[in-house]
């Protein structure tokens, strides 16, 4: 029995997070509804990565709370990540991706045509049988790219997927989520690079020390940001 | 979690037993002389000795022995003190050992009903060609120990509680050495079988008493000869007791005591008899003699 | 002490294919093969539940199972017998003087092996993929099957230098199994046997299968962790 409701929006409500005796998160509320990219952006250590941990599950938050209009846990949880460095296990690409299906819980025979789905949409087809592993960075993301699409999320995270990667393999991951958001997956990824908020961003969340600190359509934000933390930053110069 | 991983454990342990139960179910085909074992392998444990193991004489009469009633001997092998405590823990159904003042010890204290003769061989007083103490040749075991003794001659003793060991502490007694006092250097004590007692007094050029079963079939003497032989002190007697069922019900007592009757039946003494190395006879039976 | 006709003599037992000599080799291999296997599906997930699990203690646990890595034989040995003479607690099981007692002896050194190097390469690949294992709601134990099948390279390793150990030791088999002749008498014990009535071809012979054995694993582990090599990248 499929739950058809979608599980956006997503809700955070005051979410903080506790570190090393700090709040490495701070009080942070926002809504994702469903649809476009959204990027999360800030320097260095601003708490980027932790949000996506926190929205994701793998974070527990130790105030306030993370909530999905739908069922979004356990097994199906229409919700994947894709993290900088890709984690590719020991094994070929195709069984990379089967094996996300079948933590999944999808059976045997659906297993294949879904994979081999995957690697026909991302290009991969012709490495089904290669190890993960040996394979170059451009490809390695793109295959994680792929291993969470064939999930068939409705929201995708993506934790500064290009930071590690050269111009040429970063133009063609930033291809691919295009194309994502195209078919209706909604995006949520953070970055440092301006340049690529720029290219991909519909929404700006801006991060600093941990605080929500600027909300905005993109076009806003980066015409006009309002808080002279994003000021400095789309500047260019070094804030902490 | 906590769950999962009982299951786990759970997991485990049972594909142990399984492995367990597996493995005791296929056994290893006995020996090719051996006639086929009836349904069931019929066998019984006899515990016995190191040297009588070594000396060959078990390959040669336990085929006789399986062929006539289908039942397998399993023997373990070790020294005479282990060989009684093996019987006295009932992991052997019958023991066969060359101790008489412990083997009598074992019946006292219940755990056989009876002690029966089965055979003797005897002791040789083994050392090096250059004989350090001068002994070679005599027929007077106290004297030549005596010797030994006096000129610190190196001497290696089993010291590990054998029947062999019993008798070699035995003679010093006669001797009147005490070897507690006199102890010096030159007396070895190895803890081992006759064969690796013997391995070590020809790597050190000693002398070292030995039954003349295993001195026989020994095959690695290097620089060693018989130096004493011949004493009537030097006779080495075995005795055969099947394990007191009142004491550990578990034990084969029929296959047990046919074992037993077998030895000292003619037809085992017979056997016992015909066994030979290099056309010498190890082995005198003496089942029928009083006060063996 | 003529070394050329002893190596003579060893060389052609092992060629004749001497049916005692093939029980003998036989007997050490099934032995020792079912206790790598039992360690194997006791230790293999009891490692990497060890890995993942975290309590008050765990830190004396490894330190202890390292330590039990060096456990003498002899020792493993004199414990089993005292549990399986008919005089000790599992005596009714008449399992003592029998394979099965040697089997589980050498299961007892062969697991602290396989639990301690499982639970270091189990320990290693989840700081590894823990976040993606996680992310496609793999967390907790559920993660083992993923873990140790991609470990499989080094836990082939785990399971040889279990082997390896199992098949080199002559004290514990010795004890529980009582070197019965045709029965319960295996490489290590025979050798240790012949040795001491001074029979040196058959020591010998037996001597450079177990040799032999040895290199043979050594070169499977050195193949495994090649093509383990590859597929790590």
């Amino acid at each position: 029995m499929r739950d058809v409701t979608s599980i956006l929006p997503l809700s955070l409500e005051t979410v903080s997070f506790l570190g090393a005796g700090r709040k490495l998160v701070d009080a942070v509320s926002l809504v994702v509804p469903a649809g476009g990219v959204t990027v999360l952006l800030g320097p260095n250590g601003a708490g980027k990565s932790l949000m996506l941990r926190l929205c994701h599950g793998l974070l527990t938050p130790s105030e306030g709370r993370v909530h999905w209009a739908a069922s979004a846990t356990g097994r199906a949880k229409r919700h994947a990540m894709v993290f900088q460095k890709p984690i590719m296990l020991r094994r070929s690409v195709q069984a990379n991706i089967d094996h996300a299906l079948a933590a999944a819980g999808v059976a045997r025979a659906q297993r294949r045509e879904r994979a081999q789905a995957a690697l026909q949409r991302f290009g991969l087809s012709e490495r089904a049988t290669q190890p993960a592993r040996l394979l170059s960075g451009g490809e390695q993301q793109r295959l994680a790219i792929a291993r969470a699409w064939s999930l068939r999320p409705e929201l995708l995270f993506l934790d500064e997927p290009t930071s590690q990667l050269d111009p040429a393999a970063t133009r063609q991951i930033e291809e691919l989520l295009t194309g994502l958001v195209a078919e209706g997956i909604t995006v949520l990824m953070s970055t440092h690079d301006l340049g690529q908020a720029k290219r991909l961003a519909d929404r700006v969340l801006f991060l600093h020390r941990g605080r929500l600190i600027e909300d905005s359509l993109a076009e806003y934000f980066f015409a006009e940001p309002q808080t002279i933390e994003a000021r400095a930053f789309l500047a260019g110069d070094l804030i902490w | 979690m906590i769950r999962t991983r009982r299951l786990l454990l759970a997991a485990g342990f049972s594909a142990a037993f399984a492995g367990l139960a597996l493995a005791q179910t296929t056994t290893v085909a006995p020996p090719a002389a051996a006639a086929p074992a009836v349904a069931g392998t019929r066998f019984i444990i006899v515990s016995s000795t190191t040297s009588t193991q070594d000396s060959g004489l078990f390959g040669h009469i336990l085929p006789l022995f399986q062929a006539k009633t289908g039942i397998e001997v399993r023997v373990v092998s070790q020294g005479t003190g282990q060989a009684l405590d093996t019987g006295r823990r009932g992991d052997a159904d019958v023991v066969f050992v060359h101790a008489k003042a412990q083997e009598e010890k074992f019946l006292a204290e219940g755990f056989a009903l009876e002690r029966k003769p089965v055979m003797y061989n005897d002791f040789v007083l083994i050392g090096p060609k250059s004989d350090p103490a001068g002994v070679a040749g005599t027929k007077d075991i106290v004297a030549a120990l005596k010797a030994i003794q006096e000129k610190a001659a190196p001497f290696v003793s089993r010291g590990d509680k054998s029947g062999t060991h019993s008798a070699e502490l035995a003679l010093w007694k006669v001797a009147g050495i005490d070897l507690d006092q006199k102890k010096g250097s030159w007396y070895r004590d190895v803890g081992q079988g006759m064969g690796a007692a013997l391995n070590t007094a020809g790597g050190m050029g000693a002398y070292v008493l030995s039954d003349r079963g295993t001195w026989i079939s020994f095959k690695n003497r290097g620089d060693l000869t018989i130096a004493v032989e011949g004493d009537r002190r030097l006779f080495n007697q075995y005795g055969v007791m099947a394990v007191n069922p009142a004491k550990h019900p578990h034990v084969k007592v029929n296959d047990g005591q046919a074992f037993v009757n077998w030895l000292v039946s003619p037809e085992g003494q017979k056997a016992i008899a015909e066994y030979k190395i290099d056309g010498q006879q190890l082995f005198f039976p003496n089942a029928t003699q009083a006060g063996a | 002490m003529d070394f050329a006709a002893i190596f003579k003599a060893a060389f052609a037992l092992v060629v004749g294919l001497d049916p005692g000599f093939l029980a003998i080799v036989g007997l050490s291999l099934k032995v020792t093969l079912t206790a790598v296997l039992i360690a194997g599906l006791i230790g293999l997930p009891l490692g990497a539940a060890l890995a993942l699990a975290r309590f008050p203690g765990r830190s004396v646990v490894i330190v202890c199972l390292n330590a039990l890595m060096g456990l003498p034989p002899v020792v493993a040995g004199l414990f089993v017998f005292l549990l399986l003479s008919r005089s000790g607690p599992l005596g009714p099981l008449g399992l003592l003087f029998t394979p099965s007692a040697m089997i589980a002896a050498q299961v007892i050194l062969v697991l602290p092996i396989v639990i301690a190097l499982t639970r270091q390469t189990v320990e290693d690949l989840w700081s590894e993929y823990r976040d993606h294992l996680r992310s496609v709601g793999l967390q907790g134990m559920r993660a083992i099957p993923t873990l140790l099948f991609d470990g499989r390279f080094a836990l082939a390793t785990a399971l040889l230098a279990g082997f390896g150990r199992a098949s080199a030791e002559v004290g514990a088999v010795l004890i529980v199994g009582g070197n019965i002749a045709g029965y319960t008498r295996t490489m290590t014990t025979t050798i240790t046997l012949e040795t001491s009535k001074g029979d040196l071809p058959l020591a010998l012979g037996l001597g450079l299968v177990l040799i032999a054995l040895t290199l043979a694993i050594n070169a499977v582990a050195f193949g495994a962790s090649r093509i383990g090599a590859r597929y790590a990248g």
